[in-house]
């Protein structure tokens, strides 16, 4: 069992950005990185899947400058084997010129699975897995919350509005995983200490061409203070008149 | 990429990991604990997984194969969200494990040390007793030989870990007329107190270690701080311990209990560090976010600066603590930087606790904010190994050698 996961490094969300000067992305000053939060639970998922196995291989690849070598020492020192750098001096708003890029590193490779993020947190896009199972021509399952391999099959969960499906495809495939799957465990201090020797492969990223450009990125508008119309029940009609009339809420 | 003088990039990956055990598994029961006074067994069992119990010895010892510094940090980022889970890393490793790294024979580490790094067992350190603090070359307690064994008589004080730990490190007068130098150590072992705790998780009880009949735990301390942390008296009523448990040669307990304590003095600053730390970014977010007379209070001057003053103060600590385990992990003398880290870090612990919780106004003093179980949690670095007056002490002599006599 070969897996190959594809992690993005993206920002800490949880606190305060701003919009870089350009208006086309954030400004990475005085921001953490990290793996996106859907690569996590899929190397931890795929993690799991190797040791319930007891053989095969957990490759992370990871498209950007030389940045995101933090992100692939710190799933190897999670456990995965090694780590593929597909090196670009950024990395590109269309998720097809990516998904081209990881698709000629992943063909080839022998890979029995690949493994996404459902969506990365920070563009949320959501299109490189499916475009990268295009491309190979390999069957896609999205948005797994749980998975399992057996016997060259997988099956895989699916979570729907109130209900859920399983579903069982052929391997060589593309998942890309929810969260729900597993919860990224802590590298431990030997993990941490092991990744310094893992292979870590630096190669040019073959980026595909680009479809879309990003024009412009922005911060919403800030929301207006509330209005205090009135207290008490007198106050009740005006309200609604206001939801109705002016706020057409009612 | 690196923001420190002294970390590469391996302790900021150390630092990251524990920063973020602490922030999902330790901070949101840290209340909780403190009230209870429980031992925080299923967190222990964790940080023995993450490699947290035996960071600086070798990995054929059953150690993380780390550094110091290392060490430290997860000291540091432990105490920033509770000082119980962080003194446990600290005396475990430093108080509990280090004096059979270094001064025991390979077949004492090779029993003993691969189950306490591994946090399988927990360790400690018996050197305090009822009449022998900071004077602790007034140890009381006796060991008289009698063959192939000797017979300990005595009792310890404060002692961490003293229930739930099975391995303890501890002082005897082997020859009462040879004062210091009549002082030898041994290795103790018994059963933890919280057996089917441990039992139940796995973790706490090894059961190839002989518990030592007349060796026991006596009553647990209920303290200001530290709370989760497990304090209790040693007890040893003619307890048997075979010479194969000595550790070092007779007479030398004294000088290797100094050494021991040096290199814990670096743990308590480090810890002392966090709390201040933790208190800090407690107080800053609340500086940001409270509003009085229409605006966030930090934007008051006498807010600001009294954050400022924190933070300059907890930068100038940080630079002590990574100096004093930077020169330990190098090979050079560290005994008077210890005692200065340990000193500044632990009294400025005090102060910026107390300013935090100053900072929250009423709320700082009710259990709703975390800040007032950072100042309980802070008093004890002044305290533990070694008072802020013995640090004093120590470092004198430092500044005095060769000039005064003794």
């Amino acid at each position: 069992m070969k897996i190959a996961v594809c992690i993005k490094r993206v920002p800490d969300m949880d606190v305060r950005f701003k919009i870089a000067p350009d208006a086309k992305g954030v400004d990475e000053s005085g921001l953490k990185f990290d793996i996106s939060d859907f690569d996590g639970y899929a190397v931890e998922a795929a993690l799991q899947m190797k040791e319930k196995l007891g053989v095969g291989e957990v490759v992370t690849i990871a498209l950007g400058p030389d940045s995101v070598q933090e992100i692939l020492r710190k799933a190897m020192s999670m456990g995965v084997d090694r780590s593929v750098q597909l090196k670009a001096d950024a990395v590109p708003a269309d998720s097809y010129a990516i998904a081209t890029a990881l698709a000629a590193e992943l063909q080839g490779g022998g890979y029995d699975l690949i493994m996404f993020g459902r969506m990365s947190i920070d563009t949320a896009h959501g299109a490189t897995g499916a475009m990268v199972a295009e491309l190979l021509g390999l069957p896609c399952v999205t948005a797994c919350s749980r998975l399992e391999i057996a016997d060259g099959k997988g099956t895989a969960r699916r979570e729907l509005e109130g209900a859920y499906e399983t579903l069982t495809f052929p391997l060589p495939a593309v998942v890309t995983i929810d969260e729900g799957i597993a919860r990224p465990r802590y590298p431990s201090l030997k993990g941490i200490m092991a990744a310094k020797k893992k292979p870590l492969d630096t190669k040019p990223a073959q980026l595909g061409a680009t479809a879309f450009t990003l024009d412009t990125m922005a911060l919403p508008p800030e929301r207006a203070a509330g209005r205090i119309i009135g207290e008490g029940v007198a106050a009740v009609p005006e309200l609604v008149r206001l939801l109705k009339e002016e706020a057409k809420v009612l | 990429m690196h923001d420190s003088l002294y970390f590469a990039e391996q302790h900021l990956a150390v630092r990251e990991m524990v920063r973020a055990f602490a922030r999902d598994q330790v901070a949101p029961v840290a209340a909780r604990f403190d009230e209870s006074q429980e031992f925080p067994w299923e967190n222990v069992k964790t940080m023995g997984e993450l490699g947290l119990l035996g960071i600086p010895w070798s990995e054929e010892l059953g150690g993380a194969g780390l550094d110091t510094l290392s060490f430290m940090i997860a000291i540091e980022e432990t105490a920033k969200v509770c000082a119980s889970h962080s003194i446990t890393i600290s005396a475990h490793t430093t108080l509990g494990t280090s004096p059979i790294v270094n001064f025991g024979t390979d077949e004492q580490r090779a029993r003993y040390v691969p189950i306490l790094a591994s946090g399988r067992v927990l360790g400690g350190f018996g050197l305090t007793e009822p009449g022998a603090g900071s004077d602790a070359g007034g140890t009381r307690t006796t060991a008289v030989r009698k063959g192939d064994r000797y017979i300990l008589n005595g009792t310890k004080r404060f002692i961490t870990h003293g229930g739930v730990g099975e391995v303890f490190v501890v002082t005897a007068v082997t020859d009462p007329a040879a004062g210091t130098r009549g002082i030898s150590s041994f290795i103790l072992t018994k059963e933890s107190c919280d057996r089917a705790l441990a039992d139940s998780l796995g973790v706490g009880h090894d059961a190839s270690l002989p518990a030592m009949p007349g060796f026991r735990s006596g009553k647990k301390e209920d303290k200001l701080g530290w709370r989760a942390s497990d304090t209790r008296e040693l007890i040893f009523e003619d307890v048997e311990v075979p010479v194969e448990n000595r550790l070092g040669e007779e007479g030398k307990g004294f000088i290797n209990f100094m050494k021991t304590l040096d290199a814990g003095r670096v743990g308590i600053a480090a810890l002392s560090i966090g709390v201040a730390q933790g208190a800090f970014e407690q107080a800053v977010a609340y500086a940001g976010t409270r509003k009085q007379f229409g605006k966030a209070i930090g934007e008051f001057q006498a807010i600001g600066f009294a954050l400022a003053d924190m933070a300059t103060e907890i930068e100038a600590g940080r630079h002590l603590v990574y100096h004093a385990a930077w020169l330990a992990q190098n090979g050079h003398p560290y005994g008077k930087e210890a005692a200065m880290a340990k000193l500044f870090c632990s009294e400025l612990a005090m102060r910026a606790t107390i300013k935090a919780i100053q900072v929250h106004g009423g709320y700082g003093y009710t259990k709703d904010y975390p800040v007032e179980r950072f100042m309980r949690d802070a008093k004890i670095g002044e305290i533990g190994e070694g008072t802020s007056e013995i640090q004093r002490l120590v470092i004198s002599r430092h500044l005095l050698k060769g000039l005064i006599e003794g």
